[in-house]
């Protein structure tokens, strides 16, 4: 009885959910459109790029409820594939961000299938093994360069048409990219599959007793936040012409992290505003020299202390408390 | 800006241009851009020392030639090459820097490298170590200063045969770096007539050097060379100290040391290592002026061989922009290239086609703490370099700028 009385109100619910959304996206694109000419484009490019890199994550740790705590080594590992492929096979850019991108998801498919049998903070430990093992294979492989990283990478064109040296062609083309990645992630989010990932986030043993083979889905999950963030992370190599261990290291997958968590964990726009949060700091704190990590860790302790759920979650909390009243 | 600070300097830039033709100087100010690493590990040989050495240098410029307007700018690049190629390029594109210095960590260098190739500007490394800059990765708007991989091997390597080190003992760190490092100055320890006894390839990084430092001792060898940097390198001595290994007559030879690096170890650990560098303070009198000029101003520290090198490289520079009347950063680097170099720190010297800084480099060994004679005294001089065997023969660097 008490199910009946809810969905109608529920479903009011979701409609104002998905308007909410569909605003919101449109700020977004309207913003990130004309952004270029108004800050700097290489800076707004590597925001979008860490951008889909933290959507990726949240895929995984806001809607599946898996905390890896090694996702730097999609990012790095197909940063470095791509730079390779473009740089010493001279595939065509878009070929090269595809190659890195299937890098990252075999990797993927590979690190999943051993993480995902363990959960909380064991699951979080294997990706971090895993993670410090692809580190290790990034110091010591001929093709990534050791410390010098892979450098001078062309930018190349796409399709081979729109010659991708002038910063403008770059960025639109790193915003089309990205757009893509989010809109495959909301479609994700709200499929069915999105449903049932949701449900194991709540109560996994409850998914098991419905039917749901828990651990496929939860590999799939894995491997397309794999795939997703290895997108970011050779659009990345491209946008910098550069691959190095920074994007591997495990402050990378430290710092993915605390973008979900300042953006709002969970939540659609939530990371996006995260790294954008973070690269804006990193950016305009660099001329602080010194004092920089020590502005960025007080900021940090104000928005845990002051925004428990996020900038995005407080913010959708707020529209929540609205609505109802 | 306050109404007021804004209109004075207002003033002044319309009193410069109405001056001297600056037809040519971008922004009619020649801007000086420090990139380095302000709070890492590298903060100590590089940071804000840095910064205090380029003004100083703008500040010995302008007071024998007024005519340029010049500005220095400095930012972090916290050690990560795309933070510092993006600084690199905010820079360049929209802050109207002309020239960046400094550049420690030679993936942020050689991704700095490319920027400015790419922008058509200036980039003058100083702390940055890689001799690919003037190798495969040569462009002509590189200039690198103060000293390179292959120097300190060679360097390290032949002089240390020469005075009698000829057996060694590599304690390499297991990476490209590390791999580069001992397989250069093998080689030169080789052709200089030395034997290499043994190696031992340990972890990067580090904290536990024990079972190496035990094998290293147990080879008996005079020289224990330090392949590795940084941290590894610190962590290796002191724990060689505590084993007495350069009490029991065994010498360490660093690869890559600084004078900050001895100086946050302490004599007592230090003592006896054997190393190469392109500049000390007390090297004559007109290091030991500047030097105490610039540790007045920094707290009392005296400069590294980076430190010195940015000085040197933006005084140059400065001088290389007045004589071209440019600061189109191509042109003012095939100036710099042309002009012989003359300074306080290096002496006189000469920049190669392959944007290779040409003078001598020297074998240092750290003193006893008895015969340190007061705080910062701490090299003593073992062999001097001839500045044109010092650095890679052009030919051996693969630069394409370097018709064979």
């Amino acid at each position: 009885m008490a199910q009946d009385q809810y969905a109608p109100h529920q479903s009011r619910d979701d409609a104002a959910e998905a308007r909410y959304h569909r605003r919101a996206f449109l700020v977004m694109m309207a913003l990130f459109l004309v952004a270029p000419y108004v800050v700097y484009p290489v800076f707004v490019m590597k925001a979008l790029c860490f951008a889909l890199f933290a959507c990726a994550f949240n895929l995984l740790l806001g809607f599946g409820g898996l905390l890896s705590f090694g996702h730097a080594m999609f990012m790095g590992m197909a940063g470095y594939v791509s730079a390779h492929a473009a740089k010493v096979w001279g595939l065509p850019t878009e070929l090269a961000i595809l190659a890195g991108m299937a890098a990252a998801t075999g990797l993927g498919f590979l690190a999943g299938l051993l993480a995902i049998r363990r959960q909380g903070i064991y699951f979080a430990m294997i990706t971090l093994a895993l993670a410090q093992m692809v580190f290790f294979f990034s110091l010591q492989a001929p093709f990534t360069g050791g410390e010098d990283g892979i450098q001078a990478v062309p930018r190349g064109r796409i399709l081979g048409l729109i010659e991708l040296s002038s910063p403008l062609a770059m960025y639109y083309t790193v915003l089309a990219i990205f757009t893509a990645g989010f809109l495959l992630i909301y479609r994700i989010i709200h499929s069915p599959f999105g449903q049932v990932l949701k449900a194991i986030r709540e109560n996994e043993p409850r998914a098991i007793s419905l039917g749901y083979r828990t651990d496929h889905y939860k590999l799939a999950a894995f491997v397309l936040s794999a795939g997703l963030a290895g997108l970011a992370g050779a659009t990345k190599a491209i946008v910098f012409q550069l691959a190095s261990l920074t994007d591997v290291h495990w402050t990378m997958s430290g710092e993915v992290v605390l973008m979900t968590l300042l953006g709002g964990m969970g939540t659609i726009f939530g990371p996006v505003v995260g790294a954008f949060a973070i690269i804006t700091m990193e950016n305009y704190l660099a001329e602080l020299g010194s004092w920089f990590t020590i502005t960025q860790g007080a900021i940090f302790v104000v928005c845990v202390l002051a925004f428990r759920r996020g900038i995005m979650g407080e913010f959708e909390a707020w529209l929540r408390r609205r609505r109802v009243r | 800006m306050t109404f007021k600070r804004k209109l004075i300097s207002t003033a002044a830039m319309l009193a410069l241009s109405a001056g001297a033709a600056h037809a040519q100087i971008s922004g009619n100010v020649v801007k000086i851009g420090v990139l380095n690493d302000q709070s890492g590990t590298y903060a100590d040989l590089a940071g804000p020392g840095s910064t205090l050495a380029a003004k100083m240098a703008v500040e010995d410029f302008m007071a024998k030639d007024k005519s340029l307007k010049i500005e220095v700018v400095f930012a972090d690049h916290q050690n990560k090459p795309d933070v510092g190629s993006q600084i690199a390029r905010k820079w360049f594109d929209s802050d109207g820097v002309d020239v960046i210095v400094d550049l420690p960590t030679s993936s942020v260098a050689l991704a700095v490298n490319q920027v400015a190739k790419e922008k058509g500007k200036a980039a003058i490394i100083s702390t940055g170590a890689s001799s690919d800059l003037t190798g495969k990765a040569c462009t002509p708007n590189t200039v690198h200063w103060t000293y390179d991989t292959w120097q300190l091997a060679n360097g390290t390597g032949s002089a240390i045969v020469k005075t009698g080190g000829d057996t060694w003992f590599f304690l390499t760190a297991d990476y490209a770096f590390g791999h580069a490092l001992e397989r250069d100055t093998e080689a030169v320890v080789v052709k200089s007539g030395g034997k290499v006894l043994g190696k031992v390839r340990h972890p990067f990084p580090s904290s536990d050097f024990s079972s190496f430092l035990l094998q290293a001792q147990a080879s008996k060898a005079k020289i224990i060379g330090l392949a590795n940097a940084g941290a590894d390198t610190t962590n290796a001595i002191k724990q060689a100290a505590e084993f007495g290994i350069v009490k029991g007559g065994q010498n360490l030879a660093g690869l890559l040391v600084f004078l900050t690096d001895v100086h946050a170890l302490g004599l007592e650990k230090a003592q006896g290592l054997i190393f190469t560098e392109s500049f000390y303070w007390d090297l004559n009198d007109k290091t030991r002026e500047w030097s105490k000029r610039y540790a007045a101003r920094h707290g009392g520290k005296m400069p590294s061989m980076g430190q010195a090198g940015v000085y040197a490289g933006v005084l140059h520079y400065l001088k290389a922009v007045a004589a071209a009347k440019t600061d189109d950063g191509t042109k003012v680097v095939a100036k710099m290239k042309e002009l012989p170099t003359d300074d306080p720190l290096f002496g006189k010297g000469k920049i190669r086609a392959d944007g290779r800084k040409i003078h001598d480099s020297y074998l240092f060994e750290v003193k006893k703490p008895s015969e340190s004679k007061g705080p910062w005294d701490y090299y003593k001089l073992r062999a001097t370099v001839p500045a044109d065997q010092a650095f890679r023969p052009m030919e051996q660097g693969d630069c394409p700028l370097v018709k064979k």
